[in-house]
């Protein structure tokens, strides 16, 4: 009449497709929060979803049921002191009983928000929702350096360890029937005609040819024999070939000018800027670094702290910042085994001539080796010569370089949508 | 008390063979007492599996819809603060009765949800007239199943968003989606896939009959009628009010009758319709359900332990556990909310016991037929003929009425006081039953709203009414519904709140100059 049965490895999540459907439905609201949070948060501290409020009333399934108001009579435990008749002042204002609702459960009235909470995942898929990595697909076919064997069929060739011995015994049994198939047949035609000589009458016997027929025979027989069971030629071994894989490697080097000029709103808009970006580049490699660099006339790389928080004063070489960048990749990361990503944040102002000396750099070295270049210049102000460089690595590599225009932090997340805009592959 | 064996397990810890063990120990006692169950089906599943399925309502398929994926995210967010047990409830009123296991439970726990649900509530289930009446067990899961299909099927025919409105839209008004005095035949769900296709096509014939009278399609008719009738031109209201009679089930009257809707609409009202009546019996049915069930883990538990087949550790465990589940906290107290079910159904099913065992004068007064009989024979009897309202005003004893210390108020808007209408005294024990005895009648605690008109032979709008009592409006969620109703119709909806046979209020969609 009773039976056990151990579900626990059954199919977990199953209300994933209606978790799926409530997200779908209050998108907007859930959008609103997540930007929220990204703005508050560090660029390391992303390993956790995000506590997400609805209001109650935006949530609510309606249902007929009544309103304040009219006479009602409500049953409630724990009297202590009244006695029938008592007349007791009406708690709170909107008339709703201090013994409280009996009978009724409106389902989250009274509860002002439903609050909940995101995974790492469905943070993330809102926050990125539409984006995608530009010219991932090119990188993967490009770089052949990083390979991982894959099956591929049988070859003639191969090491003992791989021999597929279905596909070799298989082998052997064909070229065993091709073999012996001529032979057999002589051999069944040779006896054929022994015994056909044999029956003849002993005068007419021919003994030199009944001799014959036995040595040819013997000599079929021993040449059935002689068809080996397993042959070199039979074996068959797995093949593996190298098949070129995408690099799981990235990393994104950020670069900000520190001079003077930039205050710390600059850098609040940077931050996020760089935050979007490391957890765009989170969600499409295994394994991303972080290469923090900052500059005035010099450049320098330090952690995430001081990054944003030291300042400045004086001049601002881009160019010096350019130059580490290319001196660390050469040092560190080869581009064969990673995924380059560049993104500065400047406020445009460059010294003298070295705009040139940074589109120079640029084209001739640095470009060939990232997958991606964004710039993002924080300013109301109208561009400079570094805006102008700039624009000309643009038209070389429109592809892959991608420069915008920050003046306030509402621009922040519509920029990088800009930037990274799903395009259509190519 | 009989021979004491040894305990089968002690420590918190479970395994397959204990609690097949325990199973069969508290089957042999559960047979001794007559609970006459459906067989059980036991499902070990995780703390994530458990809220899965509290966010399906308990269905073990359920077709797709965002609320129980709200549902589902209120419930993990009360679990993981630690809010919320999840260990009682989920129990599945189906033949074969499935109930879940969590694994995360301690031994003593696995031990008292088998007793309360795979033989507390599986018995009533089995043994109430409600659940007799209005369900078919063996059908459920089936029903379920085909639900979700079609609707799946449905989904992908005419995109998520148009079923997921029309799930809200039936959601919206599904607790009137039942025949609350005719019996529905019982749910056959082979056939239902089957019948499904006829339906569709002899419905959309009624329902197009039925709209083909519309002045517009027939000026001819409308012309002869003139000639007949001076004072009704068009010959509108020559066929009397239709429905002829007041309607309560709006679903099954939107299924047959909306004039829009298309054929796979009308089916899905459909299953939301019968999905609801399913449901019916728990919501009148909650106090006596978790009573009864709760009384039999505690009588279970407590023989198990006199049987020495638990031991000490464990049945103090369990006490501690129980004692928590049928605690009723004051009105005044922070941690109240409303008439706990599980401390009035225990208190009331352990109270019949003791007057049916040893009856003290006051019993033989106000229960003169229970006092001094069988007991297991007279809560089997109760159990199986009531439902909360009935079965309150049966048996609710002044003895349950002075120990939860009972008291009604009452809160009248045209009074600036609170009045308290009765106390657990002499002269207040009847009317305290009474008062409570109503507030758990499904026809007092909804708004009672029937199908008055539907316009048929003019422009096509449905009025609903409202018999309002004691004043009582309807709350402002009303306008969101009625939006969903018009969004059912298809026409303008009307909603008059009625008090003594007069209109006290109006209400329409679309808003008047809207439309």
């Amino acid at each position: 009449m009773t039976y056990f049965i151990d579900r626990r490895a059954n199919a977990k999540h199953k209300s994933a497709v209606n978790r799926q459907r409530f997200l779908q439905r209050y998108r907007s609201h859930i959008k609103r929060s997540v930007e929220e949070a990204v703005n508050r948060r560090s660029i390391t501290d992303m390993e956790r979803g995000e506590k997400v409020s609805i209001p109650a009333k935006d949530i609510s399934e309606p249902v007929f049921q009544h309103g304040p108001g009219g006479s009602r009579t409500i049953v409630s435990p724990g009297n202590k002191e009244f006695v029938e008749g008592d007349r007791l002042r009406r708690p709170g204002g909107d008339g709703e009983g201090g013994a409280g609702e009996g009978s009724a459960s409106n389902q989250g009235e009274g509860m002002d928000e439903f609050a909940f909470s995101l995974s790492r995942e469905e943070f993330l898929d809102f926050v990125f929702d539409g984006l995608a990595l530009p010219h991932l697909e090119r990188k993967q076919l490009r770089d052949l350096d990083e390979v991982r064997p894959v099956r591929a069929g049988v070859t003639r060739d191969g090491v003992p360890s791989r021999i597929n011995i279905v596909r070799s015994m298989r082998e052997a049994q064909a070229r065993r029937i091709g073999m012996r198939a001529p032979i057999k047949r002589a051999l069944r035609e040779a006896e054929e005609a022994l015994q056909e000589e044999e029956r003849k009458d002993p005068v007419l016997r021919n003994p030199t040819r009944i001799h014959e027929l036995k040595a040819e025979i013997e000599r079929l027989e021993k040449r059935l024999d002689a068809v080996p069971f397993i042959d070199t030629y039979d074996l068959r071994y797995n093949n593996l070939v190298d098949q070129p894989q995408p690099s799981n490697k990235a990393v994104m080097f950020c670069v900000m000018d520190v001079s003077g000029s930039m205050t710390q709103g600059h850098k609040d808009i940077a931050k996020r800027f760089f935050l979007l970006l490391y957890l765009f580049l989170e969600r499409n490699y295994e394994k991303v670094e972080l290469v923090f660099i900052r500059h005035h006339t010099a450049a320098k790389e330090v952690d995430e702290e001081e990054f944003f928080y030291s300042r400045e004063t004086g001049g601002t070489i881009v160019s010096s910042a350019l130059t580490l960048v290319d001196e660390i990749i050469t040092q560190r990361y080869s581009p064969a085994q990673w995924n380059l990503y560049v993104a500065q944040a400047s406020d445009g102002d460059n010294w003298d001539d070295d705009s040139t000396t940074c589109r120079d750099l640029l084209l001739s070295s640095l470009m060939a080796k990232l997958q991606y270049y964004t710039y993002v210049e924080i300013t109301p102000h109208s561009h400079q010569a570094l805006w102008e460089e700039y624009e000309r690595v643009q038209v070389r590599h429109p592809e892959r370089f991608a420069m915008q225009q920050i003046v306030e932090p509402g621009d922040i997340y519509p920029v990088f949508r800009k930037l990274f805009r799903k395009r259509i592959a190519q | 008390m009989s021979t004491v064996s040894t305990p089968i397990a002690t420590g918190s810890d479970w395994n397959f063979e204990i609690l097949t063990a325990y199973e069969r120990e508290i089957a042999r006692f559960a047979k001794e007492y007559r609970l006459d169950i459906y067989p059980n089906q036991i499902e070990i599943i995780t703390s994530e599996q458990m809220m899965d399925a509290y966010a399906s309502v308990g269905m073990p398929v359920g077709y797709h819809h965002w609320s129980f994926g709200k549902q589902f995210l209120s419930v993990e967010q009360a679990y993981r603060r630690g809010q919320m047990g999840l260990a009682y409830e989920l129990v599945i009123n189906s033949d074969p009765c499935i109930a879940y296991l969590m694994e995360e439970n301690t031994l003593m726990m696995q031990i008292l949800v088998m007793a309360h649900a795979c033989y507390g509530h599986n018995s009533f289930f089995k043994g109430n007239y409600l659940f007799r009446t209005w369900t078919d067990a063996s059908a459920i899961v089936d029903y379920l199943v085909f639900a979700r299909k079609y609707i799946a099927e449905c989904e992908q025919r005419h995109g998520v968003s148009a079923v997921e409105q029309l799930l809200d839209a039936c959601h919206a008004l599904q607790n009137y989606g039942v025949d609350r005095y005719k019996r529905p035949s019982p749910i056959s769900s082979e056939e239902e896939a089957r019948r499904q296709q006829e339906r569709e096509a002899y419905l959309q014939a009624q329902v197009n009959a039925l709209w083909r009278t519309i002045p517009e399609e027939s000026p001819r008719d409308a012309s002869e009628a003139f000639a007949e009738n001076g004072d009704d031109p068009l010959g509108l209201h020559q066929y009397g009010r239709y429905p002829p009679e007041p309607q309560e089930n709006l679903l099954y009257f939107l299924e047959k009758n909306a004039p829009l809707l298309e054929s796979w609409q009308r089916e899905i009202v459909r299953i939301v319709r019968k999905l609801a009546q399913y449901f019916y019996p728990q919501r009148q049915t909650q106090v006596m359900n978790e009573g009864w069930a709760t009384f039999w883990h505690y009588t279970l538990m407590n023989r198990l332990y006199d049987e020495g087949l638990i031991d000490e550790g464990t049945i103090l465990e369990f006490l501690h556990s129980h004692t928590a589940v049928v605690q009723q906290p004051g009105f005044d107290s922070p941690h109240f909310n409303g008439i706990n079910p599980y401390a009035l159904g225990f208190a009331m099913f352990s109270d019949i016991r003791r007057i049916c065992e040893t009856p003290d004068e006051e019993d033989r007064e106000w229960f003169p037929e229970t006092a001094g009989s069988d007991w297991l024979e007279t809560v089997h009897f109760a159990m199986r003929n009531f439902k909360d309202e009935s079965f309150i005003q049966q048996f609710l004893s002044p003895r349950v009425i002075r120990d939860l210390k009972l008291f009604s108020l009452v809160d009248d808007d045209r009074d600036e006081m609170l009045t308290i209408s009765a106390i657990h005294d002499e002269r207040g024990y009847r009317r305290v039953r009474e008062a409570l005895s109503a507030q758990y009648a499904l026809s007092l605690r909804e708004p009672n709203i029937q199908v008055w008109e539907a316009d048929i032979r003019g422009d096509r709008s449905l009025t609903l009414r409202h018999v309002q009592d004691e004043r009582r409006p309807l709350g402002k969620t009303l306008y969101p519904v009625l939006r969903h109703l018009h969004q059912l119709w298809g026409f303008a909806v009307k909603l008059e709140s009625v008090e003594d046979d007069e209109v006290v209020r109006r209400y329409q969609w679309p808003l008047p100059g809207d439309a």
